[in-house]
């Protein structure tokens, strides 16, 4: 591998420096040494020079490499719907180059040799894989987690994902005592005697197909709690996949007046309604449940307004073993790493999102919200970066995905805008056939 | 090919009439007999063989509809479910004639189905079969009692039974396949 | 005119047209089963496998009777656990089933969509016999059925549906049904039991049963599941029976000839009054003998011909 590499004439676009121009940028060491408009770039490029990799990105969109700060990897304990390391490939074809995973394995990540565990595997996958560590014990919110040990070993934040933390008590001091560890709490805000067995939104298409329905009020009503326990308590909040209007306003009424509340959303709920689940997919089953119209309308205004900062996939892989089952039965959630970049970019190209605004939610605003080094190529970071050819159309096939679960309502759509190489530390990890 | 009436309205009364005389003098009289036609148009044709015969005797006769199509051999080959018809048995045929009128007499097996059909209402004494045209072209051991006409035909050719109540003219014509134009008269076997 | 599809999943799925083409039929298969050998061999090799998921005796029964008449080999398969806790994926529940070569399989399960997702897999008819909250098809078909036989037409009628909504395939079915042959459907019942958006389905929501039943030609009584209360859906049985139990005092508020169905079986003094079930009123005989014959109708149209049979 070079020592030196430098990416001709794509157009860099890191809203973390605000920069948009198409340039060179020099890497070395594994870091950014610098970066060069290409139209007044006259260093000597030496050719075929040995140690110097030169990669030509003419006409492609250069950004930092994307960040997810949800994902589910399964490991350990559930291998058999995807590795850390099939799970960092998937996204090394998405475009990503760090991704976090939550807890919930088995066993759950609420002790230090379960999160030493994780970076061992981490070590020879091809993205950055951060762990991050259970809010309770076993994600039976019951009693709260060693966070310092836990931040120690290694974990960037924390969470029950998949789970809310029913009991608010238990929420509260969390929040205070993980504000002492200087991490924050990333909520799956949901109230579970709302949801009851409630399997897809309520409304007209749940009366319709006689499924049991889940109201917005359910996460609404979580949300509001754990805003006010946030700003009880000064801690970090992170509300992980927002999917309701008032999810939407509550956050920007909490920003507004100062608590330190962030919030992303995944690409599904922001390009599929709930009637995607008539014919009872169970691809389109997942928690939250796909909502309504009026619902990703609120979401893309709170992405453009930066209320929700961040895109997230919530990455999460089931067999079919969990998935071609009976619907109420069937496991919630589906694979996003690959398909995330595209699917957001659709909203561009309708004209409902600013490429730049969209590329920030994927990079230094997810970074950022979780405290996160990554997600920008000034110069000395990371040389962490994503090629992408905007103009590229292709279709999303179950055979070519990398992940090892193939459960994605995406399968046999086209889409535009696909990643074309991906670049770690200096070093590319993935390169589009 | 041509389309050809080989039986006019005249000529249709005569051989009815003429059934009639033959049906009365067979089972010595009306009192035991009960004409069953299969819909639709043999149906049609029991109505007009039961007046005929009360015009001779000045009895009427007890009349119905027997509709083998759920007795069929071929449901399970046919493309769709054929539609069901009318099934009427007015009377009890235990022990009694039961006269069977169909309006074409081909391969045999409407009127195979229509006997099996008939077995589960009952025991009848005998039963006896009258058809308006006999084609030929039989597939099973079946021969009518009485029979209207026999037009000898080939398999490509296609008879057609017009009656005034259905049709609204009295005629019987032989075409093509092809020319017969009425799906209800298109599923006889 | 056949049946557009090769499964029975919905009334959803059926135009006006196909549901006077099933009523039809089946008056015909009504008079086979008023004689005195039952049975014709329209359907002698066909193989019908029952696959019920849930405990179902009058259902299960009915399509077995059905199966038996039409000469058809009829095999009930009881299941007590679904394919998730077996850990089997619904492919392969419907790969054993295949193996097994039916011509037709009748499907009761618990989680809604389990019909129309085993369908995708098989090539054998599919017909659903009620799927969790979803649809009941045949149930609505033989309500709509018996009323037809007693009205004489559907269009226009006031059919009012009493009870809880939410939980009720049956009454999924039969809004959907009689909306669609234009008669004009109104629901009522305590405002936990109303799911949201029901009106899509063809009906309107009325706030109390007195006015849901004024001038109603035809009154349906769906079963009240007893754990409802535990739910917290309901205060109690009795406070039900006040406000959404059909008396014979509410019932004077309804068209002089109304009819009542009830899907049964009753909880007597609950939905419905034992002076009104059993009074001149009540069709649930005649829903029991259309019953068998609706669904000789669905097996002769789905069967009969060759249209996508595994055979």
């Amino acid at each position: 591998m070079a020592n030196r590499v430098v990416i001709t004439n794509g157009r860099v676009l890191d809203p973390s420096i605000g920069l948009d121009e198409v340039s060179n940028i020099y890497i070395m060491g594994g870091r950014v040494a610098s970066i060069k408009a290409s139209a007044s770039d006259d260093s000597p490029l030496e050719e075929g020079a040995p140690g110097l990799d030169v990669i030509d990105a003419t006409g492609k969109l250069v950004v930092p490499g994307l960040v997810d700060i949800h994902t589910h990897l399964r490991e350990p304990g559930y291998e058999y719907k995807e590795t850390v390391s099939t799970g960092a490939g998937a996204a090394a074809a998405g475009g990503f180059t760090t991704i976090l995973c939550m807890a919930n394995t088995l066993p759950v990540n609420d002790n230090q040799s379960v999160t030493r565990y994780i970076l061992k595997q981490a070590e020879s996958a091809a993205v950055r894989v951060l762990p991050i560590g259970a809010v309770s014990l076993g994600l039976k919110g019951k009693t709260i987690t060693e966070m310092g040990e836990l931040k120690e070993a290694g974990c960037v934040a924390f969470s029950d994902d998949g789970m809310p933390v029913k009991d608010a008590g238990l929420m509260r001091r969390a929040l205070e005592y993980s504000a002492g560890v200087g991490k924050a709490i990333i909520t799956h805000a949901e109230e579970p005697e709302l949801v009851r067995d409630g399997v897809m939104n309520e409304g007209p298409v749940s009366t319709r197909l006689g499924l049991p329905g889940i109201p917005n009020v359910a996460e609404d009503s979580m949300i509001a709690r754990d805003i006010q326990l946030a700003e009880l308590t000064g801690g970090r909040l992170h509300v992980a996949h927002v999917s309701t209007r008032g999810g939407v306003d509550l956050i920007r009424a909490a920003q507004a007046r100062g608590v330190k509340v962030t919030a992303e959303v995944a690409p599904h709920h922001i390009t599929l309604t709930d009637s995607r689940v008539i014919g009872y997919d169970t691809n389109a089953k997942m928690n939250p449940p796909l909502r309504r119209d009026g619902d990703i309308e609120a979401l893309i205004e709170g992405l453009n307004d930066g209320t929700i900062g961040s895109i997230a996939t919530d990455h999460a892989p089931h067999s079919v073993i969990e998935k071609d089952v009976e619907f109420a039965c069937a496991a919630n959630g589906i694979i996003g790493l690959e398909t995330a970049f595209s699917l957001v970019y659709g909203l561009v190209l309708d004209g409902r999102l600013s490429l730049e605004r969209m590329v920030e939610a994927m990079t230094i605003s997810p970074a950022k919200a979780i405290g996160l080094e990554c997600g920008s190529i000034r110069v000395g970071a990371a040389a962490d970066i994503t090629i992408i050819d905007l103009g590229a159309e292709w279709t999303v096939e179950a055979d070519s995905i990398r992940s090892r679960s193939k459960n994605t309502p995406y399968i046999g759509v086209t889409m535009k805008g696909r990643v074309q190489q991906t670049i770690v530390g200096g070093k590319t990890v993935f390169t589009a056939s | 090919m041509q389309e050809r009436v080989v039986m006019d309205e005249k000529g249709i009364e005569r051989a009815i009439a003429r059934i009639a005389h033959e049906v009365l003098e067979r089972n010595g009289g009306s009192h035991a007999i009960v004409i069953l036609g299969v819909p639709t148009r043999g149906y049609e044709l029991a109505l007009r063989l039961a007046r005929r015969i009360e015009d001779i005797e000045g009895v009427s006769v007890p009349t119905g509809a027997v509709d083998a199509t759920l007795y069929r051999d071929d449901i399970s080959i046919k493309k769709e479910a054929p539609a069901l018809k009318k099934m009427d048995i007015p009377i009890d045929i235990d022990s009694r004639v039961v006269i069977i009128v169909d309006d074409v007499l081909f391969t045999g097996r409407t009127v195979r189905a229509a006997m099996n059909a008939l077995m589960d209402f009952g025991r009848p004494h005998a039963i006896q079969l009258a058809a308006l045209i006999d084609r030929g072209h039989r597939e099973l051991p079946i021969k009518a009692d009485y029979v209207g006409k026999n037009i000898p035909t080939s398999m490509v050719e296609a008879v057609s039974v017009n009656l005034k109540e259905i049709d609204g003219v009295n005629s019987v014509v032989v075409g093509t396949k092809k020319s017969a134009t009425d799906p209800s008269k298109d599923d006889k076997e | 005119m056949p049946l557009t599809n090769k499964d029975m999943l919905g009334i959803e799925d059926l135009s006006p047209e196909e549901m006077e083409l099933i009523f039809d039929t089946a008056e015909s298969f009504k008079e086979v089963s008023a004689r005195e050998i039952k049975k014709v061999p329209t359907l002698r090799g066909r193989t019908i496998i029952n696959l019920f998921y849930e405990p179902s005796t009058r259902t299960r029964t009915s399509f077995e009777i059905a199966a038996k008449r039409m000469s058809a080999d009829a095999i009930n398969i009881s299941v007590s656990t679904s394919s998730a806790v077996k850990g089997e994926t619904l492919k392969d529940t419907a790969r054993n089933l295949e193996a097994m070569k039916p011509d037709c399989i009748v499907v009761r399960h618990a989680s809604a969509g389990t019909p129309e997702m085993l369908a995708k897999y098989l090539n054998c008819t599919v017909i659903n016999a009620g799927d969790g909250a979803h649809e009941h098809p045949s149930q609505a078909l033989l309500d709509i059925m018996t009323v037809r036989e007693k009205k004489g037409r559907i269009e226009g009628l006031k059919v009012a549906i009493i009870g809880d909504i939410m939980h009720s395939r049956v009454a999924r079915s039969n809004i959907v049904g009689f909306s669609r042959l234009g008669a004009e459907v109104v629901v009522t019942g305590p405002r936990t039991l109303i799911p949201v958006g029901i009106e899509e389905l063809g009906c309107t929501v009325a706030p109390n049963t007195v006015t849901a039943i004024k001038d109603a030609d035809v009154i349906m009584m769906l079963r009240i599941q007893l754990e409802r209360q535990g739910d917290s859906f309901l205060p109690s049985l009795r406070e039900y029976a006040t406000l959404w139990g059909l008396d014979e005092e509410k019932l004077k508020y309804a068209s002089d000839d109304v009819i009542i169905l009830h899907p049964g079986p009753i909880n007597r003094g609950v939905e419905i009054s034992s002076g009104v079930a059993d009074g001149e009123y009540s069709l649930i005989l005649e829903q029991v003998t259309n019953g068998v014959a609706i669904r000789m109708a669905l097996f002769y149209l789905l069967l009969g011909g060759t249209r996508e049979s595994s055979a």
